[in-house]
């Protein structure tokens, strides 16, 4: 069996590396190349924070990010040094009491999914992350949750699966293959299209938006941070309208320095920073974290997630073209639900055994229950 | 009142100070930047406007003249090219300001090229340049011992000004062959007023080896320098030292440049037409960023850009013969000094080609270019953003250093959360 990923990128990797194990157990021979057109990992991949975060904003996604870190805590004794993966946990920070009503049920619902999270009050908040302002209500600890430097590991996948990576952009799917921008076909029996926001330049139909999103990386500094830092507010920024959002998300790198985010901005397809939003947003999380007016910011950049309309990534069949799945539109979830996506898309097409087969990630429910028309 | 500059200069240093004076003179308003606490650039770092000279001539120009602002210690942290209207950003003690300009002219002159070597990050291994600097700064050299090394005239006016500091210069060692040396002395003596230079030079010099054909082998010492090797043929000489002062050549800086958008030519400078204008409308460079030609090359371009963006057409009737005699000295001046593969440095694989981030030769030589090198080993994210390893591997690996983005310069966070003010003119 001969099989494509258009993507170099983590998703792409992981797929690639879940299509070569799957051959290597089950004596089925599959031949993986992988078709990127840039360095690989060198997109979303690059541009996101790495975290490795359980979410539980639906059931599916519950159970695709909680499936995830258990994937990737399989995965982690095997990584290179320079993948930096650090499991450090996540504490979503209650600013007020009304927040704080809503971890009781997280909790729950995290232990529910198999990963284990604990409440912290307000004492126990500023003992644990003594940088944080003095006044918030207390946290809901997910110790299980990581942090990674995603290029390294999509490599390091790429090697492990013996895929061939060629450096080419895909100008068309056809049937049985696609076609470069040399003009060259290749031919396959399986298309994986894991190229991010970029499939929708091959399948304009698909439902995908660009959400940008601002990243800043500090200097070594004297501000030290133990956990990824998030606000609970962060779901709503996630969730959201179509207005641009900020939220407060702070990541110790194994580095000593702080990565800091987080924007959403729909329909901004270029790459400029937007000054007015990078300050709000480095305010909020000032708010949280007032020692970050001592450090320096060493480099700024953007990315684009790569949206559905109910922030669920699109995994399976293409419902009219033979032979090719999709894998994509994980937003900010990419890193995180990358191996469980492989996962999944290698049950979908091998008919193998995987607890997710009981969501549906299938790009087809879209068109089972039709969106309304937006005027 | 209008809130934009009709010029403004980045850069102070002779190229920038006069295309600043040049740009005044012709009815322009003009802002002067410049990154340093005071006026000059590094190499009339510390000169003073009573001095006698050009230095001190153009000083008490640009200070005396009304139309000219001089805003120092003022770093460029982010560029946008409009096309009408262009945008700076500053980063300076007072926080982050906008400049907006009608025309900019870039004198950001050049930066040392460091190559690897083993023991390179020794302490006591310095730049050259650097520690010209430390020496103007107040660093005492009397009694020191200093070997320096690396290419390019600058390690011989390096040379001659730690002497007369009182540094007991051991050898000069130059990657460059006799003849190609000799060429450059040759073109050097021609140009007008450089022969009496030279043989100020040539007194502060007298009694220092200067060793052609040398190459830098390593520094050795346990956590402090102790001695270099270098190789002469086949020979290698290990000469026991304090420091090992250390440049190859220097680097246009482009980044200003970069993020405006301007074409660079495949050495790397910003590309220029007879007039200084860059490939953006409104846009002019001047001095080394345009490629490395010492300083009366760099004068003579802060002229032409001065005039040009001021429209001062008449002042530049004899500057195409001089330009013409400047390029040629340029030519010599690259061709004696090229570098040569045979004889740079070759690093183990176990010594550290980015400092900031502690990535080695080893590391780096799988790669095929910087963006997928930087991707999966770091090299050039840390402090420094590849300003001292890009350039080093563009000569070890033949990579186009790319990815230039603001912010230019570490920014406090400080700055960025406060609201920007704009920088008008008076």
């Amino acid at each position: 069996m001969k099989a494509l990923v258009i993507g170099g990128g983590l998703v792409g990797a992981a797929c690639a590396d879940a299509l070569a194990r799957h051959s290597a157990l089950n004596g089925q021979r599959v031949r993986v190349t992988v078709l990127e057109p840039g360095p690989v990992g060198g997109g979303a991949t690059a541009a996101g924070m790495g975290h490795l975060v359980v979410m539980d904003d639906s059931p599916a996604q519950l159970a695709l990010t909680a499936r995830s870190l258990h994937l990737w805590e399989a995965l982690a004794p095997a990584l290179p040094r320079q993948a930096d993966y650090h499991g450090c946990g996540t504490l979503w920070v209650a600013s007020d009491d009304g927040e704080l009503a809503a971890v009781e049920p997280k909790r729950r619902a995290y232990l529910a999914a198999g990963r284990e999270a604990t409440w912290l009050d307000a004492a126990e908040l500023a003992r644990a992350e003594p940088n944080l302002r003095p006044g918030l209500a207390g946290a809901l600890r997910v110790p299980g949750d990581s942090v990674v430097y995603a290029p390294v590991v999509a490599q390091f996948l790429l090697e492990r699966a013996g895929a061939a990576v060629r450096r080419g952009a895909v100008t068309e799917l056809r049937d049985g293959g696609v076609r470069l921008a040399s003009g060259e076909t290749l031919r396959a029996d399986l298309v994986v299209v894991a190229n991010g926001i970029g499939a929708v330049s091959l399948l304009p139909d698909l439902p995908l938006r660009q959400r940008k999103g601002h990243l800043l990386i500090t200097e070594r500094g004297p501000v030290h941070v133990r956990h990824q830092l998030v606000e609970l507010g962060y779901l709503k920024s996630a969730h959201g309208g179509d207005e641009d959002s900020v939220a407060f998300n702070v990541q110790p790198r194994p580095t000593g320095q702080l990565l800091i985010g987080s924007s959403r901005q729909f329909e901004q397809p270029d790459r400029e920073i937007d000054w007015l939003l990078l300050r709000r947003m480095l305010r909020r999380a000032a708010e949280f974290l007032p020692a970050l007016e001592q450090i320096a910011a060493l480099r700024i950049w953007t990315g684009q997630r790569c949206a559905t309309p109910d922030h669920l990534p699109l995994i399976g069949p293409h419902p009219e073209l033979d032979g090719v799945f999709l894998a994509t539109g994980h937003e900010g979830l990419g890193i995180t639900t990358a191996l469980g996506t492989a996962e999944l898309l290698s049950a979908q097409v091998f008919g193998t055994p995987s607890g997710l087969l009981q969501y549906d990630f299938t790009p087809a429910r879209f068109d089972r229950v039709p969106e309304p028309a937006h005027a | 009142m209008t809130a934009e500059w009709e010029a403004v200069v980045v850069g102070a240093g002779p190229a920038g100070l006069m295309a600043a004076l040049t740009a005044a003179q012709g009815g322009l308003r003009v802002l002067l930047l410049d990154a340093q606490p005071a006026a000059g650039g590094q190499i009339w770092r510390g000169a003073a406007a009573g001095q006698r000279g050009k230095a001190g001539e153009l000083l008490r120009g640009v200070a005396s003249h009304a139309g000219i602002t001089v805003l120092s210690g003022a770093e460029v942290i982010a560029a946008e090219a409009g096309g009408q209207s262009h945008t700076l950003t500053v980063s300076a003690e007072a926080g982050l300001s906008h400049i907006h300009a009608a025309r900019v002219i870039l004198a950001t002159g050049a930066t040392e090229r460091f190559l690897p070597f083993d023991g390179w990050t020794l302490p006591g291994v310095v730049g050259a340049g650097g520690l010209q600097a430390m020496s103007k700064g107040g660093l005492d050299l009397r009694g020191v011992r200093v070997v320096v090394a690396g290419s390019g005239p600058l390690l011989l006016a390096v040379a001659a000004g730690l002497r007369q500091k009182g540094a007991r210069v051991l050898a000069v060692a130059e990657q460059a062959g006799l003849p190609g040396v000799a060429a450059f002395g040759v073109a050097a003596a021609r140009l007008p007023g450089k022969a009496r230079e030279a043989l100020e030079l040539a007194a502060g010099l007298r009694g220092i080896p200067y060793w052609t054909d040398a190459a830098l082998v390593r520094a050795n010492g346990d956590g402090q320098l102790q001695s270099v090797t270098l190789r002469r043929g086949r020979r290698e000489i290990t000469l026991a030292c304090d420091f090992l002062a250390v440049g190859f050549g220097l680097v246009p800086e482009t980044r200003v440049a970069a993020l405006l958008g301007c074409p660079v030519t495949d050495a790397g400078a910003v590309n220029v037409n007879a007039w200084q204008a860059t490939g953006v409308s409104g846009i002019y460079a001047a001095g080394e960023v345009c490629g490395i030609g010492g300083v009366d090359g760099a004068l003579l371009e802060g002229l032409v850009a001065g005039c040009a963006a001021s429209g001062q057409i008449e002042r530049l009737h004899d500057s195409p013969r001089r330009a013409e005699t400047q390029r040629r000295f340029q030519a010599t001046l690259e061709r004696s000094f090229a570098l040569r593969p045979d004889r740079l440095p070759s690093p183990s694989p176990a010594t550290i080609v980015c400092r900031c981030e502690d990535v080695r030769h080893g590391q780096l030589q799988g790669f095929t270019n910087w963006t997928a090198a930087k991707l999966q080993t770091r090299c050039g994210m840390g402090a420094c953003q590849g300003r001292v390893c890009g350039p080093a591997c563009q000569t070890l690996y033949g990579w186009r250093f790319g990815g230039v983005r603001a912010p230019l310069a570490p920014l406090p966070l400080s700055q960025l959360l406060a609201e920007p003010n704009t920088l008008s003119p008076p």
